[in-house]
């Protein structure tokens, strides 16, 4: 019986949900030293003086080092890692975990405390005096764009770089030259705090022998820190090993490295103690990097019937005060899908990256795609109400191969899309969410004059998976390969070991992997171990972000399962002497072709390659391969969403009545964690069309830096999502997967933001700033009554 | 999110609290539940010296039949209230805001005395106490005394407690049948309400306000217009008269202000159907 295909449940669950789970924060060592941050409480300043006097006297201080100090040590021989240098000419100002001399966002770290326990450390980090002049801040794009004071005193333009794709700007120009509808829209991706469960911590523990040191990590790239740290400290490589314990979410922002990180190695590294550090609440919301933040223009070439001749586009996108590991890649991420499903014969795209006086962007759940996402299916109902259809006829009109079966087919945004279906998954959508009647309703209540208006959204994403291709990468400039490893071994008692340089906090990757094998290899998924996250354990890995474990990492144990299965099977025929050519392997046995009576069983031949008494001449013992996957091909998962909402005109508020969402992301391994990963991502886009945003002043300082400000809905908030899938098949790997880590939080903001427009449009609203509040819909209600009377 | 340091007291008793209390002076601050002291305290926004803890005075913990009101110990979860029988017959406004403050987890740890005592203006028990017309019992080192809803709630986080005196019992005139509403209009389940109304008919009418000013406060305009037998609509139109409510990321002043129009209304005609 297959295991692939079955919602079995999470090996990982027991442990995690009774407590038994071992984060960062859990781990004690003897020894400990505490790192308590002094942060800038000013988004740009000169520091004049630091006066560390009286925190140094507190009780239970062993040393406070100012910048100035911490710089002086020698402790890092380059500045902070940005792996994604966009173009040659990027601007990219040295960044050093403290502020040298000149701070550049709220919460950048001026001086540290090392102290016996972190409420001594906290305490005395309130001691330190340090006299800043403030300097002009830029707080917004806006603000970078105009140019007219600098984020760093050293820049001579807030603009970061500039980087075009415009495949054929001829044709781009006639497309528009052409149209018969243009559309031109404006949207605002605001900033969102990525809110982890668990807060990002960090203990680096120096070995009692000297030389060695571990650093314990909440991290989702313990392989990539291990390399960014020895590149950034000097260290050798061989002497660090990085470990990811039960990491508690990360959503892209913990795939960093970060100041904390590099400050706790190099001071445990000179002290010879640990230091340790666990991020509180109120500091997450400077001290880990933010996503989206872009300024979106997006313009349509249609010809009469709707037809998409065109898509441009520009971007303005907010870096924050420095390069952080990916922050100017992340639109670019999304610049490939800015023409959506759709057949577009004509496309181009520029970004331009800024600085501000803010924390630094970077990767956040869908990272670039769930922008692109947005733009394009707002922009296309926006069309829609041009031609005077509805949002669904415009979206089959121009769906890629007509909404028929594809596969490997060319987009103007010059990727080669592997395989998409995406009428069926619009049909199945409105088929669930009882469309007709939904309009139905909708036209009876305002006929009715009702106060309480339906609004209903939909959204037809694609996404990029299986990041990535190296070659890929490599031409996009990004300073690391997407390939991933795995080694498989059979172990004397027939048990698998597998060990995968892919590294989970929370995806379920152990059960994940755990079906796969069994199905390759014909054993219990009970009988299947996988290891990870431990850079000593697995030495080779790229990693978890992008939707990428199970499209590379997956398919590399797969591939390594299909060859323990080759030296297997050598090793059954020399056995049973019989031709190679001649076994069968079904479910876990090997036999001879047409005799099948005679047959041994895969871990049989475990235990014989492990003692090694009889193997066939010139073949080494035990049974174990490694495989390294590096993808030919992105994989690109598609989905229909339809959101329904209620909307109350006295005080604007939206109610989420209703969610379908028909995904599509190729063969599943899981469908319980595929569902789980479904539900968190809607979750977490309706939260950014709804419910969450940075805000910030015009100082640079963030108003709503917690959680009783900070929204992140609830399960109270959501109603119960009702999910369909559509199986399409990639091709760009053997196992037929795509990847659906992201998938919910990039067809929902638009969705729900679409269904928020269609309930206004009776007041003659056409867009909505996200988040929706009621404040905001109530106001746009008010503002379309006056504008129509 | 990490306090400054202060010392602990367990209090044994209510005397000993208010001894406690006196000894220490404006160093000293109560805990009770902790909902709304702690996260104070883990922001730094509060730094009390020394933290009396009253959270295991059980005989504080008590809803009597006391005549003609109900007697509620100061101590008293919001689990408790939202669960009374007794609530339920004879102060159902009470029970329903209970219901309605935070989640599950605070209110199986917050008190009524603490909720009060702590006057914050977008808290929802205070409104409910002001439309009830309830009062409240404070013991301090000279005794008993018994104040008036409407003189106990006296600015933003300020009350009329005094130093040394200790909140311990919530007295609620009966209802008698009269109809109510609590109309909380907030985000997610377990936010504050950005504005919310508390409404009680019956002999003495009574409507409060959530989130409207520095204290909470009754909504006079409207018990008038009610008492003088206007419709919930008129009545409603003046609820934000000589209101000043705050101004954040939830609403300004004029939406505050709509909303309170709009919920007051609400209130009103739940209360009268």
């Amino acid at each position: 019986m297959s295991s692939v295909g079955t919602p079995m449940l999470r090996k990982e669950d027991p442990k995690l949900l009774t407590g038994e789970g071992k984060y960062v924060d859990d781990i004690q060592v003897a020894g400990q030293l505490w790192m308590g941050m002094v942060r800038s409480p000013y988004a740009h300043a000169t520091i004049n003086s630091v006066d560390a006097s009286a925190a140094a006297e507190a009780p239970g201080v062993h040393a406070v080092y100012t910048a100035t100090d911490l710089l002086g040590m020698g402790l890092w021989i380059g500045p902070l890692p940005c792996a994604w240098p966009v173009t040659p000419d990027m601007v990219n100002p040295p960044h050093f975990p403290v502020a040298d001399g000149e701070v550049h966002h709220v919460g950048e770290i001026v001086a540290v405390v090392l102290a016996d326990d972190r409420y001594r450390a906290a305490d005395a980090a309130e001691l330190v005096v340090v006299d800043y002049e403030p300097l002009p801040v830029v707080a917004s794009v806006a603000d970078a764009v105009a140019d007219a004071s600098m984020v760093h005193s050293s820049l001579e333009s807030n603009k970061a770089y500039h980087w075009p794709l415009i495949p054929d700007p001829d044709a781009l120009e006639a497309a528009f030259a052409n149209a018969t509808h243009h559309v031109d829209a404006s949207f605002v991706q605001q900033r969102m705090i990525p809110s982890a469960m668990e807060p990002r911590g960090v203990l680096a523990v120096p070995s009692p022998h000297g030389g060695d040191i571990t650093l314990y990590s909440a991290t989702q790239v313990p392989h990539i820190l291990k390399v960014m740290v020895a590149a950034t400290t000097g260290i050798p490589e061989s002497k660090i090993r990085v470990i990811a314990p039960a990491v508690g979410g990360g959503f892209g922002a913990k795939l960093n490295v970060n100041p904390d990180e590099l400050l706790a190695v190099t001071l445990a590294n000179k002290l010879g103690r640990p230091v340790r550090w666990t991020e509180t609440r109120s500091e997450a919301a400077f001290s880990t990097h933010q996503g989206r933040g872009q300024n979106q223009r997006i313009e349509l070439a249609a010809d009469g019937d709707g037809k998409l001749l065109g898509v441009r586009v520009h971007l303005d996108a907010d870096m924050g005060a420095y390069m952080m590991l990916i922050t100017p890649g992340v639109p670019l991420l999304g610049s490939f899908l800015y023409t959506g499903v759709y057949a577009v014969p004509a496309f181009g795209f520029t970004c331009d990256g800024w600085f501000t006086n803010l924390t630094p962007t970077d990767a956040y759940r869908g990272a670039g795609r769930p922008e692109a996402s947005y733009a394009i299916e707002r922009a296309m109902d926006i069309l829609a109400s041009k031609v005077g259809i509805g949002p669904d006829e415009i979206r089959r009109r121009n769906y890629l191969a007509g909404g028929e079966h594809f596969e490997n087919l060319d987009v103007p945004s010059t990727l080669t899309f592997d395989s998409g279906h995406y009428g069926p998954s619009l049909d199945r959508a409105l088929e669930l969410a009882g469309y007709g009647d939904l309009r139905a309703e909708q036209q009876a209540r305002r006929d009715g004059g009702s106060t309480k208006q339906l609004g209903i959204g939909m959204c037809t994403y694609v996404e990029i998976c299986g990041l990535a291709p190296s070659r890929a990468l490599g031409g996009l400039g990004y300073g690391a390969g997407g390939w991933e490893h795995a080694t498989v071994r059979m172990l004397p008692t027939g048990k698998v070991e597998v060990v995968s340089g892919s590294t989970p906090h929370g995806q379920g990757h152990e059960t994940s992997w755990s079906q796969i094998v069994a199905d390759k290899l014909g054993v219990d998924p009970a009988d299947v171990e996988v290891l990870h996250s431990d850079t000593a354990i697995s030495p080779l890995g790229l990693d978890t972000y992008g939707s990428r474990s199970l499209a590379v990492g997956g398919v590399a144990i797969a591939n390594a399962c299909d060859k323990v299965v080759e030296k297997a099977k050598l090793i059954a025929a020399h056995s049973m002497e019989a031709s190679a050519d001649d076994m069968e392997f079904d479910g876990g046995m090997f036999s001879v072709a047409g005799s099948p009576d005679k047959a041994m069983a895969i871990q049989e031949i475990a235990f014989g390659a492990f003692t090694a008494h009889d193997l066939p001449d010139g073949m080494e013992p035990n049974l174990q391969e490694q495989t390294t996957w590096d993808p030919p091909n992105f994989a690109f998962p598609f989905g229909t969403h339809v959101a329904v909402v209620e909307i109350d005109e006295d005080t604007g508020n939206v109610e989420l009545q209703n969610y379908i969402a028909v995904d599509d992301c190729g063969v599943q391994v899981n469908p319980m964690i595929v569902a789980g990963q479904v539900h968190g991502g809607i979750a977490q886009g309706v939260g950014q069309a709804l419910w969450e945003g940075a805000n910030y002043d015009e100082d640079g300082n963030c108003t709503n830096p917690s959680f009783m400000d900070y929204l992140v809905p609830s399960p109270t908030e959501m109603p119960n999502f009702t999910l369909d899938f559509t199986v399409t098949p990639s091709t760009s790997n053997p196992l037929g997967v795509k990847g659906v880590g992201e998938a919910g939080t990039i067809g929902s903001a638009a969705a729900v933001i679409n269904a928020v427009c269609d309930g206004l449009s009776p007041y003659g609203v056409t867009d909505i700033e996200m988040p929706a509040t009621p404040q905001r819909v109530w106001r746009a209600i008010q503002d379309g009554k006056g504008g129509a009377s | 999110m990490i306090p400054a340091s202060f010392e602990y007291v367990e209090a044994a008793s209510a005397d000993a609290a208010i001894a406690a209390l006196t000894e220490h002076g404006d160093e000293a601050k109560l805990l009770a539940g902790g909902h709304s002291l702690i996260p104070l305290m883990r922001f730094r926004l509060a730094t009390p010296g020394v933290l009396v803890d009253i959270g295991r005075l059980d005989d504080l913990s008590y809803i009597n039949d006391g005549g003609d009101h109900i007697a509620i110990g100061a101590l008293t979860r919001h689990r408790a209230l939202e669960t009374s029988d007794m609530l339920a017959a004879e102060a159902p406004l009470l029970r329903h805001v209970a219901s309605q403050v935070g989640d599950p987890q605070v209110r199986h740890r917050g008190t009524l005395g603490g909720s009060l005592a702590h006057g914050d203006p977008a808290s929802d028990l205070p409104a409910a106490l002001l439309a009830m017309g309830g009062s409240v019992v404070a013991k301090g080192p000279g005794g008993e005394r018994v104040i008036t809803a409407d003189d106990f709630f006296t600015g933003f986080l300020e009350t009329a407690l005094g130093e040394d005196e200790l909140l311990t019992e919530i007295r609620i005139p009966k209802a008698g049948g009269a109809g109510w509403s609590y109309q909380k209009f907030n985000r997610r389940a377990q936010d504050w309400a950005i504005v919310g109304a508390a409404v009680q008919l019956g002999a003495n009418p009574g409507v409060a306000l959530v989130n409207m000013g520095p204290a909470p406060m009754r909504a006079g305009g409207v018990e008038a217009a009610i008492a003088s037998g206007s419709s919930a609509a008129d009545a409603a139109a003046v609820a934000a008269a000589g209101t000043e409510p705050p101004v954040d990321l939830n609403g300004d002043e004029a939406y505050r202000a709509h909303l309170a129009r709009v919920l007051v209304e609400r209130g009103l005609i739940e209360a009268q159907t």
